[in-house]
């Protein structure tokens, strides 16, 4: 089947071990995890998981139902990358001494709209943001100069299209249908 | 004034808090605070020390699926909870509510490798329904009640309570805890009337429809409905493994067991209906064999609680999910009478080819060794079919499955999505518990007998009346079935030197017959029905039988073999 780059948005409550069964449920089926970011949301107590990875429709859509069973997960989605805004974050820690010898360094800093973010006599900090293929075109221009000390990225980061905030619009139909009854 | 209690004492009052009348368990240092609150609560619980802790949670799964109400188990830390991690994983994919309580080492040394401390959540959260750590006093109430919401709502499962010797001993001013709703958590989703709409207009126009009747329907107590829905249609239903229960065996529209030694009729005719009916089963593979060739001619309805099971096998056309105690009468409703008489007729055939290729051969031998098959009819017929069957697992479990007969919801206890060897036993002691007024016997093979086995000891201080029927055929039979059938005859590690089973039953006190002849099988199950108390019945069987039909691994759902 096609395989297509899916990311997966999870809420879950804010109770110790929800990682744990997120990571375990993409293990399971062999599920490579392309990147993962886990933070707060804009709702108290409530955590937010990004998830991107390869995989096809049939399967993610199987991984995602039973995400959403977890106890303790109050909702899972999958989306395609025309569904939402994706953007990552990235650092590069570059040689201070490199920077100023080789005029060709600022010059990809200024090209690339990147940030310089802290500067001293061993290192210069520069920050990213952007699609993935912008910040491996920065990472492979520094590389080139060999300049880089360190290079890190926060995985993606996304927000859905959706006109309506469906969190918050769920969370109040989870509240009437969580206390439906037997 | 809120009381001042300690956590140990916290967890009694919360325990009577959801009406728990019995414990399974087994003590041990990280639990001792508990065991010597139990101490003061002898009146309230019915202790139950099992021999092993495996044999505590299979127990409480009994105690749970013979009678609606969640089973408790309270073990030690370390080996105790490893112990039990067998029951918890029968009780996830047979979705039997259980909660295991078990002890934890302190709260200050976690992490350390401290003596017997080993990550029970981390260990138990993808075979357990919810899984948590109770780490302070205060969230004693809150957790267990939690703990029985979930472990008995919707879906039901097992559920573990890691609880830190810390929180056992401190003091709380406790607070009964109770829970109506999980907002993350929606156990009966809200029925979707468009597709219960379409799923009717499906079975209005349909020529062949089969209902495929699973445990969720034993689960959501929903009896009653099914059989007003299968009547409006005049819709014929076979049942899985754990659904034989759902509906009497001898009700005019039920047509046998499905999988893969099931009834030929249900099996053959799952690939000539027009439209499948599933209601609460879970398409497991045992029950349709090669999924590439299974019902691909029919228009498929999946009736289920949970959502995950929509598509995770076979691909459905109209999902209606819910409780089926909620959906089925909506669907009925929307039913128009129909007959289908024809249809219904085209089992019969199915069922006389099998009748005598196969069961009047179980049944009915004029000679030779018994047959496990005319065992389990006759010790059913001695109890008008309304006693409770717990199986093993091998071919005791198919063959007693096969030849028992069920006039009552709840009478069938075995261990179907783990194939657990050694689960009756136990299962049966907590079936026996929960309900005293029921007839329990339990179906064992030879080889699991011995698995849990040191449950003799439970049986005869708790005064247990399980009656033990030994299906003995001296080998691991289900295993050397396919040796036979797909090995080449070769009995690599099958055949069981076994011991003196009627010896080993006199040491704890259990009066036993041993059959080897026909002629002394009926005397002996009247002896057996008419002793109080535990019984084993050990009857020697031909040894080289084979369970038949049967649908060879890797065949399709409608091809079965008889020899
Ligand atoms: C714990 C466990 N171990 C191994 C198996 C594999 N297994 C399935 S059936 C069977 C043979 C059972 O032999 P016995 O209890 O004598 O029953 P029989 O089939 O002879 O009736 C085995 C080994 C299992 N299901 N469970
Ligand atoms: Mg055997």
């Amino acid at each position: 089947m096609d395989k297509k780059l899916y990311t997966v948005i999870i809420y879950s409550e804010n109770l110790a071990g929800v990682l744990n069964q997120v990571t375990a449920e993409f293990t399971r089926r062999q599920l490579n995890i392309e990147t993962l970011n886990v933070s707060s949301s804009s709702i108290d107590n409530v955590h937010r998981y990004t998830v991107s990875l390869w995989c096809d429709e049939e399967i993610i859509n199987k991984v995602v139902k039973r995400l959403e069973k977890k106890i303790d997960i109050l909702r899972a989605s999958y989306y395609t990358e025309d569904e939402i805004f994706v953007q990552e974050v990235a650092l590069y820690k570059i040689s201070t001494p490199k920077l100023l010898a080789n005029k060709h360094i600022s010059k990809i800093i200024r090209h690339n709209n990147a940030r310089v973010i802290e500067i001293n006599s061993t290192y210069t900090v520069v920050e990213q943001t952007g699609k993935t293929e912008t910040i491996t075109k920065l990472y492979k221009e520094f590389a080139a100069e060999q300049c880089v000390l360190q290079f890190v990225k926060s995985g993606h980061i996304a927000v859905t299209r959706d006109v309506v905030e469906h969190l918050s619009e769920q969370l109040y139909v989870f509240d009437e249908d969580a206390k439906r009854v037997k | 004034m809120k009381e001042i209690i300690t956590g140990a004492e916290a967890l009694m009052r919360s325990l009577m808090n959801e009406g728990v009348d019995t414990i399974f368990g087994y003590p041990g240092g990280s639990i001792m605070p508990v065991f010597d609150a139990m101490f003061d609560h002898r009146e309230d619980f019915r202790q139950v020390v099992v021999r092993h802790e495996q044999g505590a949670a299979h127990a409480a799964q009994g105690y749970a699926r013979s009678s609606g109400k969640v089973g408790v188990c309270i073990v030690t830390s370390g080996p105790g909870a490893t112990n039990t991690l067998t029951g918890i994983s029968d009780a996830i994919l047979d979705s039997t509510p259980i909660v295991v309580i078990a002890g934890q080492v302190s709260s200050a040394v976690l992490g350390t490798d401290a003596f017997q401390e080993i990550d029970l959540v981390g260990v138990t959260q993808p075979i357990s329904k919810w899984s948590y750590q109770i780490r302070r006093a205060e969230d004693i109430a809150w957790a267990v009640a939690r703990a029985f919401y979930i472990a008995k709502t919707g879906r039901p499962g097992p559920v573990v309570l890691d609880f830190t010797k810390n929180a056992q001993v401190a003091e709380v001013a406790y607070e009964p805890a109770y829970f109506e709703s999980i907002r993350s958590y929606v156990p009966y989703p809200k029925p979707n009337m468009d597709a219960v709409r379409s799923a009717a207009e499906l079975i209005n126009r349909a020529k062949r429809p089969l209902a495929l009747v699973g445990q969720g329907v034993e689960l959501g107590e929903a009896h009653e409905e099914l059989k007003a829905f299968l009547e409006k249609g005049n819709i014929p239903a076979a049942r899985t493994l754990l659904g034989l229960s759902a509906l009497p065996s001898d009700y005019p529209l039920t047509v046998g067991m499905l999988g893969m030694h099931g009834n030929l009729s249900c099996n053959v005719n799952t690939n000539q209906c027009d439209v499948l009916i599933a209601i609460g089963m879970r398409f497991s593979d045992r029950v349709t064999g090669n999924l590439a060739t299974y019902a691909k001619q029919a228009k498929i309805i999946h009736l289920d609680i949970d959502r995950s099971e929509i598509d995770k096998c076979v691909k459905v056309d109209i999902p209606v999910i819910g409780d089926c105690k909620e959906t089925l009468p909506l669907l009925t409703e929307l039913l128009d009478e129909a007959s289908h008489k024809e249809w219904i007729d085209s089992f019969a055939e199915y069922d006389r080819i099998e009748y005598e290729k196969v069961i009047d051969k179980a049944l009915n031998p004029k000679s030779g060794p018994l047959k496990m098959g005319e065992v389990a009819r006759r010790i059913s017929e001695a109890t008008d079919n309304s006693a409770i069957l717990v199986t093993d697992v091998g071919q005791n479990q198919m063959m007693s499955c096969r030849y028992f007969k069920f006039t009552k919801p709840h009478s069938v206890l075995t261990s179907g999505g783990l194939g657990t060897m050694g689960y009756g036993l136990p299962a049966a002691i907590g079936a026996a518990i929960a309900v005293p007024e029921r007839t329990v016997f339990a179906f064992m093979g030879d080889g699991g007998l011995q698995m849990n086995i040191q449950e003799f000891g439970t049986i005869m201080e708790q005064k247990v009346p399980v009656k033990i029927i030994l299906l003995n055929n001296n080998y691991l039979g289900n295993v050397r079935q396919w040796q036979e059938l797909f090995f080449n005859h070769r009995y690599s590690c099958t055949p069981m030197l076994n011991p003196d089973y009627n010896m080993i039953a006199a040491a704890y006190g259990i009066p036993s017959r041993l059959v080897t002849e026909r002629s002394m099988l009926d005397d002996a199950i009247n002896e057996m029905l008419e002793t109080d108390g535990a019984f084993l019945l050990h009857v020697a069987v031909e040894e080289e039988d084979n369970v038949m039909p049967m649908t060879p691994p890797g065949a399709s759902v409608d091809y079965m073999i008889f020899e």
